[in-house]
């Protein structure tokens, strides 16, 4: 059984194509793209299509590449009858996402102050491995995180109230259960709230390039030549002990239940039992934790920018999860069902029709953010209602990966990486500049193709290109 | 016998580990997940970290062991270099009734993290159980595949 084209843009993996899928895998990309998916993650594609309840297609966004378990840029949705939830499909940097602050500052006015406000946001938000937050949260306080998430940070004086309609869920998921967070996740989330993390998360100062649509991006706030700042980070530490630890008790309900699985990273449980409500309020806790870190770092990189250019607006446009299961109502076949959607690398894209839109973009459409690969552009889109027929309302989260660590390692060194980015007039802070090498631009796919497709499907449209000025790293 | 060997894997790290024994073979495990995250030669042993662990077996245990490396990274903001594993297999019931199948004693090696001494590849978020899987042949290996 080969993948065959059954529309522009859209591949389908057909039944069969091995053993136990119980409905075919769609892969939307161009042809272009197609080429470099590699067959290992068309089998987890095809992997994710056997588990049980799941509904319509096990999908792969444009920017699928080899994950664990579920593919990177793999969306599925479970029925709440017959369904399961898997952490497979969730990843360990559980609510891993992007946010972007919009300012009133144009680049003129930013750019020649571009390497005094990368060293003080540098100083001010603590990236790298292991870091420690300057919060020193207590036990108190990260329960109060993991149930409310930006809420909390609200509450804590980090953010203002206007900013939680601008975030996915309002920043705050229901369901969290701390009970089931154990004392290791609680251990390694408490020093890290409020870290920017290593890896590839990012803080990012960004020029807005290109205008696609003007009267999306008038209602998004956006301008050319406009000032914005991106964050890309998650659940630190804290969402990855959380799937670590419920790894080890799904892997057993795995036997308990008698679920046939083709690989252990699908581990999971049926919908309803114990251990799959016990990972969902534990997994809704790191989420939580996750926009509390992004409210914390943002009201950081507020405060560097009051210091420079004081009385100027940094507005939060909006924050989206890419790493995520959610419970989401959605039309199969006709009838209006409840659905447990699993977004791993991939990012909800709800069109107008969705009262999940925040008001202030009501008939339009949610922000989707796509953060482009380290010196290359990121974009703004706007969701669309044709990503409900076609993919559970979701779109790619980046670029996705075409080289391996290693052989970036071999072919890049960390000071090359730096050196070729300050020769494009871009900035470049990190924690640890080894780390440079693996996250080189050359290693992604060009993120203007893969947000071609999401555009030419109609799952979400262009609003905007942003580039970077100044990036500050892990 | 090589120690441990990285396979590619486009998004993240993959290896395998070999020993000719069990013990062996989770010691020079440790050794890839760390060599993953930093050269091996910037890592002194000036400090040890006792570590206690059980499994229902042998992969249970190994998966444990490693996701146990990755917390006391972490928690301790250390780096290790060596991995003396002692191994137990037992047949005893805990006091929930449930089979404890084996034990793990380890004495790890390593120092608190220097900025100035100690350069980063890359961070390993988590020990994946894809592809995770234990086989003796000749000898004992383990293939891993870490989220970094």
């Amino acid at each position: 059984m080969e993948i065959s084209k059954i529309d522009d843009n859209i591949y389908e993996v057909p039944v069969g194509y091995r053993p136990g899928m119980r409905v075919p895998g769609r892969i939307f990309v161009s042809s272009a793209l197609r080429d470099m998916v590699e067959p290992g993650t068309v089998d987890q594609v095809a992997n994710v299509a056997t588990l049980p309840g799941i509904v319509s297609h096990s999908m792969a966004m444009p920017d699928a590449h080899l994950g664990y378990g579920f593919p990177i840029g793999g969306v599925a949705a479970f029925r709440e009858e017959g369904g399961i939830i898997s952490p497979g499909g969730v990843g360990f940097d559980i609510n891993c996402g992007v946010r972007l602050l919009r300012s009133d500052l144009g680049a003129d006015a930013v750019q020649p102050l571009i390497n005094t406000l990368l060293d003080a946001l540098f100083q001010s938000i603590p990236s790298g491995l292991g870091a420690t937050g300057r919060l020193h949260a207590t036990d108190q306080q990260l329960t109060e995180a993991f149930l409310t998430g930006a809420e909390w940070a609200v509450k804590e004086g980090y953010g203002v109230e206007a900013d939680l309609s601008h975030c996915e869920e309002n920043g705050h998921m229901k369901g969290a259960d701390p009970s089931q967070v154990g004392v290791k996740a609680r251990k390694r989330g408490r020093p890290q709230l409020g870290t920017l993390g290593s890896g590839n998360h990012f803080l990012e100062i960004q020029r807005v390039e290109e205008i696609y649509d003007e009267v999306v991006a008038r209602r998004f706030g956006l301008f050319k030549g406009q000032i914005t700042v991106m964050i890309h980070c998650g659940s630190r530490g804290a969402g990855h002990q959380i799937c670590t630890d419920h790894l080890d008790v799904l892997t057993k309900a795995v036997r308990k239940y008698n679920i046939d699985i083709p690989d252990k990273q699908l581990a999971c449980a049926p919908l309803g039992s114990p251990e799959a409500e016990h990972y969902f309020g534990a997994m809704v806790c790191a989420a939580n934790y996750a926009w509390a870190n992004r409210h914390i770092i943002a009201h950081w990189t507020r405060e560097v920018f009051e210091r420079y250019f004081p009385g100027s607006k940094l507005d939060l446009l909006y924050d989206v999860a890419h790493n995520v299961a959610k419970i989401e109502e959605h039309q199969v076949e006709g009838r209006r069902e409840r659905l447990y959607v699993h977004r791993k690398g991939a990012t909800r894209a709800f069109g107008p029709s969705r009262s999940e839109v925040p008001a202030a973009y009501a008939g339009l459409g949610q922000p989707v953010l796509i953060p482009g690969s380290m010196g290359t552009s990121s974009y703004v889109l706007c969701g669309q209602d044709r990503a409900l027929d076609l993919t559970f309302g979701s779109a790619c989260h980046g670029a996705g990966r075409v080289m391996s660590r290693s052989q970036a390692l071999r072919q890049f060194t960390g000071k090359d990486v730096k050196a070729a980015l300050n020769r494009d007039g871009i900035a470049v802070r990190a924690t640890s500049p080894g780390m440079l090498a693996e996250e080189a631009p050359q290693v992604y796919k060009p993120s203007g193709d893969v947000v071609d497709v999401v555009h030419n499907l109609g799952i979400a449209t262009r609003v905007a290109r942003l580039v970077p000025l100044g990036v500050s790293k892990g | 016998m090589i120690s441990f060997e990285y396979l590619e894997h486009t998004a993240d790290v993959k290896f395998r580990a070999y020993g000719r024994t069990p013990e062996e073979m989770l010691s020079n495990a440790a050794a890839a997940l760390f060599a993953a995250m930093i050269p091996p030669g910037q890592v002194e042993a000036r400090e040890s970290w006792q570590v206690e662990l059980h499994g229902e077996d042998i992969e249970d245990l190994a998966y444990r062991w490693l996701s146990e490396i990755i917390f006391l990274f972490e928690t301790e903001s250390a780096v290790f270099s060596t991995f003396k594993v002692a191994l137990q297999k037992k047949n005893e019931r805990d006091d929930r009734g449930q089979a404890e199948g084996w034990r793990l004693s380890a004495e790890i090696g390593g120092e608190r993290m220097d900025p100035q001494r100690h350069s980063f590849l890359c961070e390993v978020k988590a020990v994946t159980r894809h592809k995770f899987g234990i086989r003796k042949n000749d000898l004992w290996c383990i293939q891993v595949v870490l989220d970094v």
